[in-house]
């Protein structure tokens, strides 16, 4: 089968697979990724959804956006729930009830990825199936109506760690999900944005031709929790990319490869300023906080660094 | 033909699971319900079974994974107890909104705290709404007899709900007895090859699963769920007719014991109705009429036959395995002239 190369013009003649007049917000990130993936893949895809604003705003009854088979059971599973289509998926072909080659991605947001979901996800990835699981992670639960989770990053202002007198607003850095999940020893792990469309669509389809788990974590722009125009989804997803705040980066069988390093690496406050709920960080009480965000994307980014150039030189070293 | 042999009742549930051969199993052990999956986990190490055998990481995966693959377009079985069967909580009522036959075998165990790794019926009675179909089991016999005969009664196209097939916990699952199996053939020809409904795996014709229904739709839903566990008693009575002629072991809603004529009737669920019909009968041989009955489909619950089978009695006493603290009241307990 020939694979339809990554250019505009070739990707548009492919059939949408979300449709429109579903119900997410304008300027949402999500359905921007949604569709670049399922636009990358380039045979049969099963979906199951996690309980969340994707699940919730494309799936009206008696309306589906979906024209692909999809499944919502509920909030903390979809990792073990498409374990289940994929193991049956290997029963039926076993038996031959099925010839077609088919593949299973599991979509959640950073709620039901990084937090309530996160026991499932490590399990299936753990038995090995041979499933892609997307996070979309904005950062905090918009659904619900902008609770910190533990995707949400120091010092965002959410309603559950509001920004207030006392305590200006989330007080604990992020978990890094996409580290965690390179720990699994999975054959594929990478981050990436809806900004960066051919990036993200390589890694999609790089994720789909592994045989086995592999994980994607794909920042995804909520214009209503980083209270922001709903203009700005690209914008600032390029701003997180540049600001190296969300790095580009994927592990192919353990081996890390920086996939964008910035020519001038912006200063994390570029991509602070431009959004409401970092707003009270720009006070002089709490500008402790903005630097301390900065040592965060710093340490991260150089031990990315490192970790690539230690790769590299061990390369070298093979070569020689 | 089938053949006589001392077994568990976990060996039991174990060898039905063999026989009926399910596509898919999720499971997670929870003691005493562990060694029906630890056998079934040799079968499928052995290639006794075609089965994908899914050893996630808890309970609630268990049962994801099961309406998962069921959804997916195949038969789907699991076991658990107690706490697993809590963790499922959620799940339960999933897997039938979904309308998703998943059989499932409960080992029936106390729910802590404190916590207690033998019996009572806390697990079973807390999942008594979640819509599944429930039958109860006295001894190993019915609970084999009865998972093998949720299949089709889960598999109904009247009826297409999950089913949950209860034994005790070690009185029943931890004791060897006799009883009979039928052969290979003879269950598979029985619970005959799994028809999916609208499959997700079907690409060709792409369904939603789990969408968001609103008020308008919702009662939609549940009517239909509710008519379908409606069905289900004629249903099971229908496949019991049938089981009947391959096994010789006939089956109804309920058990009735030396019921016809009884003045005082107690109503009694799994392995204790077997200690109690020998109480009845003491109590026969001394001139007291004293008779039993043991519900085996407890959901959904055939009120009105129950009502007719107990009409006669002038006292009905309940007995509960597992106290549910201030619900049952002083005033439902009786007492008997003693022996």
């Amino acid at each position: 089968m020939s694979t339809t190369p990554l250019r505009l013009k070739e990707l548009s003649k492919k059939k949408v697979l979300l449709t429109g007049g579903h119900r997410l917000c304008s300027g949402c990130g999500a359905p921007i990724a949604i569709r670049q993936i399922l636009l990358a893949a380039e045979m049969p895809i099963v979906a199951a959804n996690a309980t969340g604003c994707l699940e919730v705003s494309t799936t009206i009854y008696p309306y589906s956006a979906w024209k692909i088979p999809w499944i919502h059971t509920a909030f903390e599973n979809a990792a073990a729930t498409i374990s289940g289509v994929e193991a049956m998926y290997r029963a039926l072909k076993k038996k031959g009830r099925i010839t077609e080659r088919i593949k299973f991605i599991a979509f959640g947001g950073d709620g039901g990825t990084y937090d309530i979901g996160f026991q499932s996800l490590s399990g299936a990835m753990e038995r090995g199936h041979d499933i892609v699981y997307i996070c979309y992670d904005n950062e905090a639960y918009m659904n619900t109506g902008i609770q910190r989770s533990s995707a949400t990053p120091l010092g965002a202002n959410t309603t559950t760690s509001p920004a207030g007198s006392v305590i200006p607003g989330k007080m604990q850095p992020r978990k890094n999900l996409t580290k965690i999940m390179v720990a699994h020893g999975i054959p594929y792990v990478a981050q990436t944005t809806p900004a960066h469309w051919r990036d993200l669509m390589t890694k999609v389809r790089k994720a789909l031709e592994v045989d086995g788990p592999a994980f994607i974590n794909i920042l995804a722009s909520c214009n209503r929790g980083w209270r922001t125009p709903t203009d700005r989804a690209i914008q600032d997803s390029k701003l997180a990319v540049d600001t190296c705040f969300w790095p580009l980066y994927e592990y192919e069988n353990g081996r890390l490869t920086i996939n964008y390093k910035p020519k001038e690496k912006k200063p994390v406050v570029e991509f602070l300023k431009t959004q409401g709920r970092f707003k009270h960080l720009f006070s002089p009480q709490n500008e402790y906080l903005l630097e301390r965000a900065q040592e965060i994307v710093d340490k991260e980014w150089e031990a990315l660094l490192r970790e690539e150039a230690m790769w590299k030189a061990e390369e070298e070293k093979k070569e020689q | 033909m089938g053949k006589k042999l001392a077994v568990t009742g976990n060996q039991a549930i174990a060898e039905a699971m063999r026989q009926i051969n399910p596509d898919v199993c999720a499971a997670y052990p929870i003691t005493p319900s562990t060694e029906v999956m630890q056998r079934f986990a040799s079968f499928v190490a052995n290639g006794k079974v075609d089965t994908e055998l899914v050893t996630v990481e808890s309970e609630h995966s268990a049962m994801s994974a099961c309406i998962g693959a069921s959804a997916a377009g195949g038969r789907v079985m699991t076991a658990t107890s107690s706490q697993g069967l809590a963790l499922m909580w959620e799940m339960l009522h999933i897997a039938s909104g979904m309308r998703l036959p998943v059989v499932m075998t409960l080992v029936n165990r106390a729910l802590s705290a404190p916590i207690n790794i033998h019996g009572d019926h806390s697990d079973g009675m807390g999942a008594r709404d979640c819509g599944w179909i429930q039958l109860w089991s006295e001894n190993a016999q019915e609970a084999y007899d009865n998972l093998i005969q949720a299949i089709r009664i889960a598999e109904h196209d009247d009826v297409r709900l999950p089913a949950m097939v209860c034994m005790d916990g070690f009185i029943i699952s931890h004791s060897i007895e006799s009883m009979e199996f039928l052969s290979d053939d003879v269950v598979k020809e029985f619970i005959g090859e799994f028809k999916p409904k609208n499959p997700l795996l079907d690409v060709n014709n792409p369904v939603t699963y789990g969408p968001l229904v609103l008020p308008d739709f919702f009662m939609e839903f549940k009517r239909q769920q509710h008519e379908a566990m409606l069905n289900a008693k004629d249903v099971v009575l229908q496949v019991a007719k049938e089981f009947e002629k391959v096994s010789g072991r006939s089956y109804g809603l309920f058990e009735e014991y030396r019921l016809d004529d009884a003045e005082i009737a107690i109503v009694v669920l799994n392995s204790a109705a077997g200690t109690c019909k020998d109480v009845v009968d003491e109590y026969r041989d001394r001139g007291i009429k004293v008779g039993l009955l043991k519900p085996r489909l407890f959901r959904p619950f055939p009120y009105k036959e129950v009502a007719d089978a107990l009409s006669g009695a002038k006292v009905i006493g309940a007995y509960l395995t597992g106290l549910t603290p201030l619900v049952v009241s002083d005033q439902c307990t009786w007492r008997l002239p003693q022996p």
